[in-house]
């Protein structure tokens, strides 16, 4: 046993050794319906055959899913998008979202109302006092193929609000910088943040949004232009994601231009990390104390994240250690067994708000890292 | 170990995001440096007038002082740098260790980098064709023929999104302080040392602390730089250049192409210029837009090929600290083995011939670095795709093309030396406008005359001439 192991409170040590049987429990109940004729997607139930085990017998606890292959996203890319819809939920209006697709064909996700599902869990962790129910929303990000306009919106309705919507498009986004079209890319910018800015300016009471990292500095930015600020628009609180984070950022972002830390009457602000396969993460409450420390917790049982060793991706790292990041999503709608992400961090202990594996620290895959286009929007 | 944190007007500002300088060859941290995003510097580009305003309390004639007194700090004190004091000798070594050059050139770009201070006032003078720098600083004022002149500051502060390698090329932006302009730099992940040392001898003589912010971090903090400066400069490739072309808020600097050029009336006397030519290439280990990339000749082209061949072929790697060492590290191996892998496409083509292919491999690839050997390439034509080649390592392209096609056929040059006394080819070359900077007479490339703008003048770039007429008011009748 590790020493972080062994430093994790005895009540904390006992709700994770509950939450590890309910998410046994939920892992055998999702891959029984993904794996039974009549419920499960055309996509599994092909793919049953090639597998060399019998899943409805041979997984017996959540540590079986790593008898599966890897996921591999490519399955996700043409079509027909119909299988992937389990039998169980034939005939359910289905929508799809979308993920990549700035040349060649996009990743595409089918989703029934997981988006739904998934955000009003997130609702549960905003505390009322920074996203007072019943106001109303900005969503200040992608929206068209992507799930998030959805999402936010309905987060919004579930908790009372209406949600005020700018668009932007991250396929243009990225064609500009490939392109170098740099004073272009400055100025569609500017065109979402001037959208954004009159929104906030003409009314309509909005307390709360969403905003990625770097939209919402710009908002920020322009907003002082302007001789105000998100405080003085009337914005309580704040949840960020859809590209890389930093304790760096998150500081900065506090001390200088969401006017200090919240005890001290700043607006709240929480990362988030996910995607259109696993759904949203939150993090644990973000301090100065703790140095700014960015630890994200999967929504268990509907979705697990992992630190794995990345000679073994099968093989978990110990708290406190980096490794490479692996998703699985256990829902009714969609099943990914193991998805290695584009991410590395370090595994997080659980705690008494999410008594299972985190994952903090979350940067680009060193591998993959000097491929990828991040935080470009 | 030495950490170097962002300047914010002064200020240092101690950043959560730590990254590590490693050794080239060893891949051990030697320095470690905090970055910032770009909001950080977009917040505090809204603040670049007061770095102005700190300079102009000052008279041009204080800030030269200070320069010149900065330029020797520079060259031989012990500095504050970072949460260390840091001497020359440590200097050198820091600069040798991160970039790969070896020592005695980390000396060399020092000693030029100070060079260039110290004479500030005699650049400035020639940059500005003996205008009065008050002027700079009133924005107008009398010249002496009756007339007013102005010239207004386009900017309060510089930009300059630094190369990760090329300690040369810091001379370019010097000019700045004494022109009363705060200066923005973004540091190469690399080659921090100068952006830091520079910095600390200017406030160290005096210089006003707030004219200054140093900002190492990723492209998201160079981006910014560049958008919330009304004028930067940026060192990068020739898609870099391109991509900023046209626009007059940037100087984007990237490859020379610099280029011998042999007239038909002295090349049956190449052996004359040969130690001239060896120079131009092999000189900073071929690592800079001033070093020859090609040398152009209607005739006795594989002689002059084989000849350099044979001087700068045999070139082998030696240690950092060995004062005879001539190539620097790629301390990025994948560049080395993809500028190689180019530089045999380039072979490919019929008609071109790798004239130092006798003196053994070219690259010699290490556990953390690599290296490339100097190689000269004979082009039977100017049609050949390597006649308009550069490298990051000591290589050329001697390319036979008759003369008079040769000022047409030669394309982007920064700096062309001819080798002629023929009128009419000198007055060609004075004339074309592909060329930058133009040598007549054998000078090396690589020698610049700092008198002399640079790609362009920088006096031009942060200063617009406009008119300002002056009346006197009307008095009035019952005053």
């Amino acid at each position: 046993m590790s020493a972080a192991q062994s430093s994790i409170p005895e009540d904390v040590a006992k709700s994770a050794s509950d939450a590890r049987d309910r998410l046994n429990e939920h892992t055998l109940k999702i891959v029984h319906w993904h794996f039974s004729e009549d419920t499960g997607s055309p996509f599994w139930l092909e793919k049953k055959s090639e597998l060399g085990f019998a899943p409805l017998k041979d997984v017996k606890s959540f540590d079986d899913l790593k008898k599966f292959p890897h996921f591999e996203d490519e399955w996700l890319r043409g079509g027909p998008i119909q299988r992937w819809i389990p039998k169980g939920h034939a005939g359910k209006p289905v929508y799809v979202f979308e993920t990549g697709g700035t040349t060649g064909i996009p990743k595409s996700r089918m989703v029934i109302e997981d988006h739904w599902k998934d955000y009003e869990l997130f609702s549960d962790t905003l505390p009322d006092e920074h996203f007072p129910r019943g106001s109303n929303w900005l969503m200040l990000g992608p929206s068209g193929p992507r799930r998030l306009r959805l999402a936010v919106e309905h987060l919004a309705q579930h908790r009372g609000g209406i949600c005020f919507c700018i668009d932007l498009d991250p396929r243009w986004v990225v064609k500009l910088i490939k392109k170098g079209w740099m004073e272009h890319l400055e100025e569609y910018k500017k065109h979402c943040i001037d959208q954004a800015v009159t929104v906030l300016t003409a009314g309509h009471d909005i307390k709360c949004m969403f905003a990625t990292p770097k939209l919402l500095e710009s908002l920020g930015e322009a907003l002082e232009d302007r001789g105000t600020s998100l405080q003085e628009v009337g914005i309580k609180g704040i949840f960020s994601g859809g590209t890389e984070f930093t304790p760096q950022w998150t500081r900065f972002c506090v001390e200088e231009l969401l006017g200090g830390p919240v005890e001290e009457g700043g607006v709240y602000m929480t990362p988030t990390y996910g995607n259109t396969l696993m759904g949203l993460a939150c993090s644990k409450p973000v301090t100065a104390a703790d140095g700014y420390k960015i630890s994200y917790y999967a929504p268990q049982p509907r979705a697990v994240t992992e630190v794995v060793s990345f000679d073994d991706y099968n093989q978990v790292v110990g708290f406190g250690e980096t490794g490479r990041v692996k998703l699985y999503t256990l829902t009714d709608e969609f099943f990914v067994p193991g998805f290695m992400e584009r991410d590395e961090g370090e595994r997080e202990a659980p705690f008494d708000m999410y008594p299972w594996d985190g994952v903090s620290g979350v940067r680009p895959f060193h591998e993959l890292a000097s491929a990828t286009t991040v935080g470009v929007y | 170990m030495i950490t170097l944190q962002p300047l914010r007007w002064g200020k240092p500002y101690e950043s959560m995001e730590i990254k590590d300088v490693v050794h080239f060859d060893t891949g051990e941290p030697i320095a470690k440096f905090g970055s910032v995003g770009g909001g950080i510097v977009a917040r505090d580009m809204k603040q670049a007038h007061k770095a102005r305003a700190a300079l102009l309390k000052h008279s041009t004639d204080e800030l030269i002082a200070m320069s010149k007194k900065a330029a020797e700090l520079f060259e031989t004190a012990e500095l504050p740098v970072g949460d260390s004091m840091q001497s020359v000798d440590q200097f050198v070594h820091q600069q040798s260790a991160s970039t790969g050059l070896p020592e005695h050139m980390c000396r060399s770009n020092l000693k030029k980098n100070s060079f260039v201070l110290s004479h500030i006032d005699e650049i400035l003078d020639c940059l500005t064709r003996g205008l009065d720098l008050d002027i700079l600083s009133k924005g107008y004022g009398e010249e002496g023929r009756g007339v007013i002149v102005s010239y207004q500051a386009q900017t309060p502060v510089l930009g300059a999104i630094l190369p990760n390698n090329s300690p040369g090329v810091h001379t370019l932006w010097l000019p700045a302080i004494p022109l009363q302009i705060g200066l923005a730099l973004k540091p190469g992940s690399q080659e921090p040392w100068t952006p830091y040392r520079m910095v600390s001898a200017f406030i160290q003589a005096g210089v006003p602390a707030e004219a200054f912010g140093l900002y190492p971090g990723g492209h998201d903090a160079g981006g910014a730089i560049m958008t919330k400066t009304p004028r930067s400069m940026i060192f990068g490739s020739a898609e870099t250049v391109a991509q900023h072309a046209g626009n007059p808020r940037v100087q984007a600097h990237g490859p020379g192409w610099s280029k011998i050029l042999i007239g038909d009336d002295v090349v049956d006397d190449w052996e004359l210029y040969l130690d001239m030519m060896v120079e131009s290439v092999l000189s900073n280990s071929g690592r800079s837009c001033i070093n020859c990339s090609g040398i152009w000749a209607s005739r006795h082209t594989r002689e002059i090929a084989a000849a350099i061949a044979k001087r700068i072929g045999p070139v082998d790697v030696l240690p950092p600290t060995d004062d005879n060492a001539q190539l620097a590290a790629f301390t990025v191996p994948a560049m080395a083995t993809g500028t190689h892998a180019m530089v045999q496409q380039d072979l490919a083509e019929s008609g071109v011939t790798d004239m130092t292919a006798e003196y053994g491999d070219k690259l010699i690839e290490r556990e953390h670095c690599a290296y490339l050997r100097p190689m000269v390439v004979h082009a039977d034509s100017p049609d050949r795709g390597v006649a308009m080649k550069e490298y990051m390592f000591p290589f050329v392209s001697v390319v036979e093309c008759p003369q008079a096609e040769m000022l047409r056929r030669i394309g982007p040059t920064l700096v062309g030396t001819v080798l002629t006394r023929d009128p009419e080819l000198v007055a060609a070359a004075g004339a074309c406008v592909d060329i930058d900077r133009v040598n007549i007479g054998p000078i090396p490339t690589n020698r610049l005359n700092w008198l002399q703008p640079h790609e362009g003048n920088i006096i031009d770039f942060l200063f617009r001439s406009r008119a300002y007429q002056v009346a006197d008011l009307p008095v009035a009748a019952n005053a």
